[in-house]
């Protein structure tokens, strides 16, 4: 029993972490239509980020080299991992935002690959391919260590909490509405008067911002970071497969998405373990075709998601919507203002 | 025109005067990142043969491989409107299913292998045009007669990538093969370049599928079809172009000279599960440097990007040619985003 709340404890703190990439994914994707396959790359400085600023100084001679090792406090960690992801996302954005869609695709692709080559080959910057470890995890000295996970899972689920209902506000604003009308067509945003690249950038570098969280999240729950976590597979393309299995274009879509896709994935592990030799040596792959058979079969099968997109996103339609109905004399009557259906 | 100079005059430096002239003479500026490119491009093979020619060789080599598959890329983006992510795998999977065809034994003069080879070879190609069809059919058609978006087919061509990579390691696992083990020797040439005939074989083998696919598209009735639909796609509609016909040869062919690229690859190193994907950027570094469905846009950007590559090994960790070849692209999208051969939009 024990055993099964701890396992499922890590799982949520899993979990939750991923969901905070889903929704920083989200906002690019399921709102605005930027197609950024470079999740690992926002994932990478982030996590390194609130790692060097918040670990000890390196202790140098053979084997640990980094840069900076502040000993500063999680939340600074965590705003910086922030700052630092929408400074690239601006990089990135200023030469690619007005290009085709798919071009960002491969241009951030290109942007990931290299930032791990860099944290791979630069030995002073980051310790290389031995990676960083002593990452402290906050607020550690609150409780007992053997009980730190459910304080984690409690921090994992307010930082998400916080992400969600940031992304909620603004999505539901006039700001957010904008986001989708380029997304639906930019040339008709262009033609109302919407800087297109302007409302791309600030989602751009919003999702990214999102997710450099997220990397720190991550960070200081393993307590340690190495360029391996950075590979395609882990740092962008099961995100996507939760993303679109959740359902692009819908918040909860992205939580639950993230939920069911890393329960199967760590579920078919244990299963695996249970299983004639053949599997338990190839569970790795066998997880990898489905993710693959995952996004495929969503696009063709269920490319809406487990929870598809409202199709009104106003903040102020609803609430009115309510009073009316509290008002509304004779109940049942319509209040749907039809200005307001496609709100 | 006058007051154009005149203002070029007052601007302070180069930049500006580009971005100057960006804005106010959009073709006088596109003629002229397509001519400053081409003598960058010339100047810059002259210092790099100057420095060295075996690093140049090899880039030569490598940009065989890469042009092979970013012909296929190139069609494919041209014709289908999509970057096809799923492409090195594809590449990857020719590589592996030579591997499973090929009879050792035997070398055909100086090569490493034999008659086998050229057997294999021929599989690959066949499964991979053929499978490239049939998965046309079973995701890429549905998604088609939904009107899906081309970011739908994009992300539909990753799925599919990471399906064919963990088919791979579920077959042949993560360790690295080789089709022919052994020391095979290098002959000396002039000028200090080394080459094995197995090289030579790689680059043989490239001009003439090259000029294979140049008679099929400027020869044949389905090569012209093809690019009337990658130059309009509605004009191709009423000139009564059937674009079904027109996709299943384009998968054929790309699908094709990807699994000869893939077998190329694993004759030059070895085969391994991410040899595709890892080569992927500078498959696409090639086909925008290029110009997106234009085959000589493709083997130029092949040829630039790979011995760009191989030459800044000179100066830079190895662990960065995947880095040369983003900056490139990145370079190129900043300039001239249509490319050197690349349709005006």
């Amino acid at each position: 029993m024990e055993g099964l709340i701890a396992y499922l404890i890590s799982f949520a703190i899993f979990s939750a972490i991923w969901a905070i990439f889903a929704l920083g994914l989200n906002v690019h994707w399921g709102y605005t239509g930027i197609f950024n396959f470079g999740v690992a790359g926002f994932f990478a400085v982030g996590a390194y980020t609130s790692a060097i600023l918040t670990t000890e100084p390196a202790a140098g001679g053979t084997y640990q080299h980094y840069i900076a090792g502040y000993s500063l406090p999680f939340v600074v960690g965590l705003a910086a991992a922030a700052l630092a992801s929408g400074a690239l996302a601006i990089l990135i954005g200023i030469p690619t935002l007005r290009l085709r869609e798919d071009y960002l695709a491969i241009a951030t692709i290109g942007v990931a690959e290299t930032l791990r080559r860099v944290a791979m080959n630069e030995d002073w910057l980051v310790n290389g391919t031995r990676g960083m470890i002593g990452i402290p995890a906050p607020l550690f000295d609150l409780v007992d260590p053997k009980d730190y996970n459910r304080l984690y899972l409690v921090i994992a689920l307010v930082v998400l909490a916080i992400v969600y209902v940031a992304i909620e506000r603004g999505i539901r604003s006039p700001w957010g509405r904008v986001l989708r009308a380029i997304r639906e067509d930019e040339t008709t945003a262009a033609a109302s008067g919407k800087s297109v690249t302007a409302f791309r950038m600030q989602s751009f570098v919003f999702g990214a911002m999102i997710m450099g969280i997220g990397g720190a999240m991550y960070a200081h729950y393993i307590r340690a970071v190495s360029p391996d976590t950075f590979e395609p597979l882990f740092g962008t393309f099961i995100i996507w497969a939760m993303l679109i299995v959740g359902g692009s274009g819908n918040n909860k879509g992205a939580i639950v998405g993230a939920f069911v896709v890393w329960g199967i994935w760590t579920g078919t592990g244990e299963m695996a373990q249970r299983m004639p030799g053949f599997f338990e040596v190839r569970v790795h792959y066998f997880r990898l075709l489905f993710v693959g058979l995952l996004i495929v079969g969503a696009l063709l099968l269920r490319p809406q998601g487990i929870l598809p997109e409202e199709r009104r996103v106003s903040l102020f339609v609803g609430r009115k919507e309510k009073a009316e109905a509290r008002e509304a004399k004779p109940p049942g009557q319509s209040t749907v203002d039809p200005r307001d259906e496609d709100g | 025109m006058a007051e154009l100079v005149a203002r070029a005059g007052k601007a302070r430096t180069l930049l500006t005067t580009l971005v100057m002239l960006r804005r106010e003479r959009p073709d006088l500026f596109d003629a002229a990142t397509g001519i400053g490119l081409w003598v960058l491009f010339g100047a810059f093979l002259i210092f790099a043969v100057i420095t060295d020619l075996q690093l140049v060789v090899v880039g030569i080599i490598l940009g065989s491989i890469v042009a092979l598959g970013a012909i296929g890329l190139t069609l494919v983006y041209g014709i289908m409107k999509f970057a096809n992510f799923a492409h090195g795998d594809m590449m990857m999977c020719g590589a592996y299913l030579a591997f499973f065809a090929f009879i050792s034994g035997g070398s055909i003069g100086p090569l490493s292998f034999g008659y086998g080879m050229i057997l294999a070879i021929l599989v690959a190609m066949i499964s991979v045009g053929v499978g490239s069809v049939v998965i046309d059919r079973l995701v890429y058609h549905p998604l088609r007669q939904r009107g899906s978006g081309v970011v739908v087919f994009a992300i539909a061509s990753l799925g599919l990538a990471i399906t064919f990579r963990a088919l791979i390691l579920l077959w042949w696992g993560p360790q690295p093969q080789i089709y022919v083990t052994g020391i095979h020797p290098a002959w000396d040439l002039p000028f200090g370049v080394k080459i094995k005939p197995d090289q030579i074989f790689i680059i043989a083998t490239t001009l003439f599928l090259i000029a294979a696919v140049y008679v099929l598209l400027f020869r044949t009735r389905i090569g012209k079809a093809m690019r009337a639909m990658s130059d309009n796609l509605e004009l191709a509609r009423v000139s009564g172009i059937n674009p079904d016909q027109v996709i299943m040869w384009t998968w054929l062919i790309g699908g094709s000279l990807a699994a000869v690229a893939g077998v190329l690859l694993g004759i030059q190193s070895q085969l391994t599960p991410d040899m595709g994907f890892s080569l992927l950027l500078p498959l696409f570094a090639a086909t925008i440097l290029g110009g997106i469905g234009s085959p000589h846009g493709a083997l130029t950007g092949a040829m630039v990007v790979s011995i760009a590559q191989q030459v800044s090994t000179s100066w830079i960790d190895p662990g960065y040619k995947v880095a040369v070849a983003f900056i490139l692209l990145i370079l190129m999208l900043a300039v001239r985003p249509r490319g050197l051969f690349g349709m005006k939009t």
